[in-house]
């Protein structure tokens, strides 16, 4: 059964969109004004069925955050569909959903309230966050005396607890170090057997190779390949390190899955649309 | 969709805030009670002094004014700013965005609680007794409670698309000042007025807590419906502005 499916999905942003003064949202009331598209994601379609770990890679700006943020249902698409079905928990940034003048104790209640676990449900399971997390007794220190891999440490043992469907990890586990990488591993596992799936970014070929045994290759918004991890992730070193950078990666894949996009990935050309 | 537990992530987020405030403060919560003592003192000596009121227990007379102005811009404005403030919240957690505003204005309802027990505690010392009618106290604070989300809702969306709002929100609370019952009876607004005048569901909180605390009397109905009204129509129009204006949060923040 697909838990996480994604049809025709395109999505730009609205470069001007960050615009805070009230003067300019009175001017656009008076004249239509021209506006610069930036398209993150283009006509992007797969399925994740339950149980898979899928490893999203790519350059920067290829739309791989965009992606996890549409999953996680925190962005709507322009056209297509983002169909998901479960509880979602997500971890797009090292810090959000957690106070750094709250001691970890506190922040693993705050975080997991957040995360949609009552208090009884995170009374149950206090003990293998904290088991899981390692911290000793920065536990009942603020966090802001934590280094960034207690962060990330402290982040994944709530979202791994708080017992999501889908977990959506934006490269977040790579400030650890491989002893907890490799604690991940194993406690994804065993998790995913249980039908539950993974949806994780990383740059690190070797975190994908461990958690996963899916990957997509994205880049500007392109999904060029999509198959077994360590077929993508050679891929796609390959490609990186190649003569051919740059080049559009549909043009210089080996033989193997077929391309899916064959048009060079770049910039929409910025329209001038009217509002 | 987002199935959790609302009472629990709220008690959360109010607990945070509330921590947050007074965790690195020797004096803790005393903050809560000086503010509107020391309100209380310098105006009483300057209306008893200065200007020579014959407004019979002028401190008390007072505070049930300033407890709920001082409630209504603190949380007015705090929560205004809520959603920018948790903009990483916003873009990074799918929680329901409404919480988050809620969630300020309820973080000053803990300090209300605050100066609520020192006024009743002032007016029982003072010499007011306590009669039948306080059953009102815990309604007519509740209706300020509502009235302030809903205006918090409104403005707290509003200024995610434009950062200037706040400042709207400051220049109406200065304003307030003299469009509520504090400095002054509601027995010395002109006739003319008095009937628009009580739409205003700060200066209703007000007068109703006087006619309870002060002079041992119901609030009327006339006022006790147009605040119930005002404030129901406050949170109904501040969830439908939000709702329409959420779907573009995360371009703004």
């Amino acid at each position: 059964m697909s838990v996480i499916s994604v049809e025709n999905v395109s999505k730009s942003f609205r470069l001007t969109a960050g615009r805070k003064l009230l003067r300019e949202h009175i001017a656009d009331l008076f004249r239509q004004t021209s506006h610069e598209d930036f398209c993150a994601l283009t006509d992007l379609s797969f399925r994740v069925e339950a149980g898979e770990g899928v490893g999203i890679i790519g350059p920067n700006g290829a739309g791989k955050s965009t992606l996890l943020s549409m999953i996680a249902g925190l962005l709507q698409p322009d056209t297509g569909h983002v169909e998901v079905s479960g509880r979602v928990a997500a971890l797009l940034q090292l810090g959000s959903g957690f106070h750094p003048d709250l001691t970890g104790r506190e922040n693993v209640f705050l975080n997991a309230a957040l995360l949609g676990f009552d208090e009884r449900q995170v009374n149950e399971v206090f003990g293998q966050i904290a088991d899981f997390a390692e911290l000793g007794p920065f536990m009942d220190q603020p966090q802001r005396t934590y280094s960034a891999g207690m962060w990330a440490r402290l982040a994944f043992a709530v979202a791994v607890h708080v017992e999501p469907d889908i977990l959506i990890v934006d490269e977040v586990l790579g400030v650890g170090d491989a002893a907890f990488q490799e604690k991940c591993s194993v406690k994804i596992r065993p998790w995913r057997k249980e039908g539950r799936t993974l949806v994780c970014v990383s740059h690190a070929p070797t975190s994908i190779l461990s958690l996963c045994d899916r990957a997509i290759w994205l880049d500007h918004g392109h999904l060029i390949q999509d198959g077994p991890a360590p077929d993508v992730v050679a891929a796609y070193s390959a490609y990186m390190s190649s003569p051919h950078k740059g080049l559009p990666p549909s043009s210089v894949l080996p033989v193997g899955p077929p391309a899916v996009q064959q048009s060079r990935p770049s910039l929409k050309r910025p329209s001038k649309a009217r509002v | 969709m987002w199935t959790g537990s609302y009472s629990f992530l709220l008690r959360n987020l109010i607990m945070k805030d509330f921590k947050i405030r007074y965790r690195n403060m020797s004096l803790g919560v005393f903050w809560s009670l000086l503010n509107p003592l020391v309100m209380m003192a310098v105006y009483t000596f300057v209306f008893r002094n200065f200007f020579n009121t014959t407004v019979p227990h002028f401190a008390e007379f007072l505070l049930c004014g300033i407890v709920p102005f001082n409630f209504f811009v603190a949380a007015w404005g705090g929560a205004t700013v809520s959603l920018i403030d948790n903009a990483a919240l916003i873009k990074h957690v799918p929680v329901p965005r409404e919480v988050i505003p809620i969630a300020g204005v309820l973080s000053s309802s803990m300090h209300l609680l605050i100066q609520i027990a020192l006024l009743l505690i002032l007016i029982v010392s003072f010499g007011n007794g306590i009669n039948i009618y306080w059953l009102w106290l815990p309604v007519i604070w509740a209706l300020g409670i509502v009235f302030v989300s809903g205006l918090t809702l409104i403005t707290s969306s509003l200024s995610v698309y434009s950062r200037d709002i706040r400042y709207v929100v400051e220049s109406i609370n200065t304003l307030m000042f003299w469009f509520v019952p504090i400095i002054y009876s509601f027995a010395i607004v002109p006739v003319k007025y008095r009937g628009f005048y009580q739409y205003n569901p700060l200066a209703a909180e007000i007068i109703a807590l006087r006619s309870v605390l002060l002079d041992g009397q119901a609030p009327s109905g006339a006022l006790m419906l147009k605040f119930v009204l005002v404030s129901a129509a406050s949170l109904g129009i501040g969830l439908l502005v939000f709702h329409k204006l959420k779907a573009r949060f995360y371009d703004y923040l």
